[in-house]
């Protein structure tokens, strides 16, 4: 393999460039080096990385409490995993919570980019501003929102006559998820804003001239022009997204720590109390596994879906 | 993964518009930086949708300035009289200088572990993609991004102590070798993107293989070495999760951790709450403040490329 510079990937290219692999010299010291250049870091990434995987794998098969003896179980944990409420509602919050955080977030994200793209005034000031978001910490300003959504929201509320408000909705198993929701969107944005703001830029000007010319309408422009050349912005905003809402935790200690109840206990918060504190590690390290085969399902589902898309236009 | 690197329009983009106005661009009134006709009415309302980023932050700032007693009603009011004992006592309670070393001491750690480790790998990847052991490598690293956290978080707590890494330098490394799936990604794209043949002459002259990488890659690597930088010192500033499973001194909390544990202690002094919570976002804030402009380039470049 090391001396090998003409491999099946390699044979199909112009012969340019195999004559200038043929004329490189000592292509095994060459090759030593790359070895070495990639070795540690793969090394480290195995047992820093895939080995925990490993292991949780291995300890989701026993009744491993965290400490102490052990047996194996096989697939006790995960049959009760299936008849467990509370990892059930679990899973259904942060399913819900997900999917709207993400349509909310790319459906915003793309109306300010958009709006950024412009011809406004303050392009340059706007986008530092909305950007702001992305670089603070999410419990620390998820603190914040915590006070304004239980002492000023309400009292702004009781003061323009709306009951329903007038009470803290983090303190309301109903609404609480809308706070964690708001908090989500408001911080997400602002990656997603930049991320779409960059793919608009890459669309030429002419092709909006032309459709002007033609009489195309806003609207027309946005879903004949607009929205299919941002196709794999789109598609990995929403990739991105939705993976990193399924994992939210941050949020949730800093505004509701899972309550009231357990109204907004997460997936993520229910593997870090029940593995570590509730004695749980190998039935929660089993949640971990089918968690992890969710994620990558979806994730492998959204890509196909959305790059299919991508190609039809 | 068809990331936006596949995007035949990225290649063709206007240099104009990628590239922030120099201020030196003469403006007139009415006009935007393109010398368009201004559409004020967007303006407008972007710049109200802009408040809803401001309001929380000023917020922060006008709460952390008040006595307790001037706390009640909304909380928007201007304080009255400014109150700074609120930082004291937080900076005393939270034990901010500890806290703001240790985040530091992480940050500065990952940022620079992570630019002189991952953009070798990635380079020996780029360079190797033919080869079927580089390219199981590539796919082995890149696939980890869909590994959600919380599947490594019970065992590597367990490892990480039996490592001795359950402190400040092996949050370091954690972040270093975490980052490597998406930064393989990044530098990987960016290296294939330069043409190989100022390497190929380099190599006919004699140089060796880390000479070239060191001299002569790693150099014309510096857009993206800024962008894996910016993403790696937001991420490692703020987290929360890592250090709050993985740290078990005291001594080595975190801004964000130390955050936390304040809230769990003092939350009915909410003054010096939002104090800390002010010194806590305020660093970052401050090199945004400066930085800004090279940021959001550094952020948007990351995307394209």
């Amino acid at each position: 393999m090391t001396t090998s510079s003409t491999t099946p990937a390699r044979a199909p290219r112009a012969t340019t460039s195999r004559a200038a692999a043929r004329r490189r010299p000592g292509t095994t010291r060459i090759s030593r080096t790359f070895y070495w250049m990639v070795l540690p870091a793969v090394l480290l990434f195995f047992v820093l990385h895939t080995i925990p995987v490993l292991n949780g794998v291995f300890f989701s098969m026993t009744n491993y409490a965290g400490y102490g003896e052990w047996d194996f179980t096989w697939f006790t944990n995960y049959v009760n995993l299936f008849k467990d409420d509370q990892v059930l509602n679990a899973y259904a919050f942060t399913f819900g919570f997900a999917l709207v955080s993400t349509v909310l977030v790319n459906v915003i994200a793309l109306a300010i980019a958009i709006g950024l793209n412009s011809r406004i005034k303050f392009r340059t000031g706007l986008r530092g501003i909305f950007f702001i978001p992305n670089i603070l910490s999410i419990l620390v300003i998820g603190y914040v929102f915590n006070y304004l959504f239980s002492n000023s929201l309400p009292e702004i509320a009781s003061r323009l006559g709306i009951d329903a408000l007038s009470t803290s909705i983090l303190a309301n198993p109903d609404l609480a998820w809308v706070g964690i929701v708001i908090l989500a969107v408001w911080q997400a944005a602002a990656f997603n804003i930049i991320i779409y703001l960059a793919g608009l830029q890459t669309i030429p000007g002419e092709l909006y001239e032309a459709a002007s010319l033609d009489g195309a309408s806003t609207w027309r422009k946005f879903t004949s022009i607009t929205f299919p050349l941002i196709g794999p912005f789109f598609t990995i905003n929403m990739v991105l997204s939705l993976k990193n809402f399924l994992q939210v935790f941050d949020h949730i200690m800093a505004l509701t720590a899972g309550g009231p109840g357990t109204s907004t206990q997460s997936v993520s918060l229910l593997i870090y109390r029940g593995g570590f504190q509730g004695g749980e590690y190998a039935y929660q390290t089993a949640n971990a596994v089918i968690f992890l085969v969710v994620i990558v399902l979806i994730s492998v589902f959204q890509l196909r879906v959305l790059q299919r898309r991508e190609a039809s236009f | 993964m068809t990331s936006p690197t596949l995007s035949p329009a990225s290649s063709t983009a206007p240099a104009s518009s990628t590239v922030p106005a120099t201020p030196s661009r003469r403006r007139r009134r009415g006009r935007d930086e393109e010398g368009r006709q201004v559409n004020w009415w967007l303006t407008a309302l972007l710049a109200v949708c802009a408040l809803t980023v401001l309001v929380p932050l000023y917020f922060t700032v006008v709460t952390a300035l008040k006595t307790p007693d001037q706390l009640g009603g909304s909380g928007f009011e201007l304080p009255t009289s400014v109150h700074l004992q609120n930082f004291a006592d937080a900076w005393n309670l939270t034990n901010f200088p500890r806290a703001l070393m240790n985040t530091a001491l992480i940050t500065v750690g990952a940022v620079l572990l992570t630019l002189a480790t991952n953009a070798m790998v990635a380079y020996a990847i780029a360079r190797n993609m033919h080869r079927k052991l580089f390219k199981g490598i590539y796919f082995y690293l890149v696939s980890a991004i869909f590994v959600p956290f919380p599947i490594i978080m019970l065992p590597v707590v367990k490892q990480t102590s039996l490592l001795g890494l359950d402190n400040q330098g092996g949050l370091i490394l954690l972040y270093t070798v975490f980052g490597l799936s998406t930064n393989t990604l990044f530098f990987t794209a960016f290296i294939r993107s330069i043409p190989v043949e100022l390497e190929e002459a380099a190599l006919l002259d004699g140089a060796s293989t880390w000479t070239v990488f060191t001299k002569i890659v790693f150099p014309l690597l510096s857009p993206m070495l800024a962008t894996v930088g910016i993403l790696t010192c937001v991420w490692a500033w703020n987290d929360f999760l890592l250090p709050l499973v993985v740290l078990s001194d005291p001594a080595a909390q975190t801004l964000p951790l130390a955050n936390y544990v304040f809230q769990g202690q003092f939350n009915t002094n909410y003054t010096a709450a939002f104090a800390s919570y002010l010194m806590a976002m305020a660093p970052l804030l401050l090199v945004y403040l400066f930085a800004q402009r090279w940021v959001i380039s550094g952020v948007m470049r990351g995307s394209i490329k």
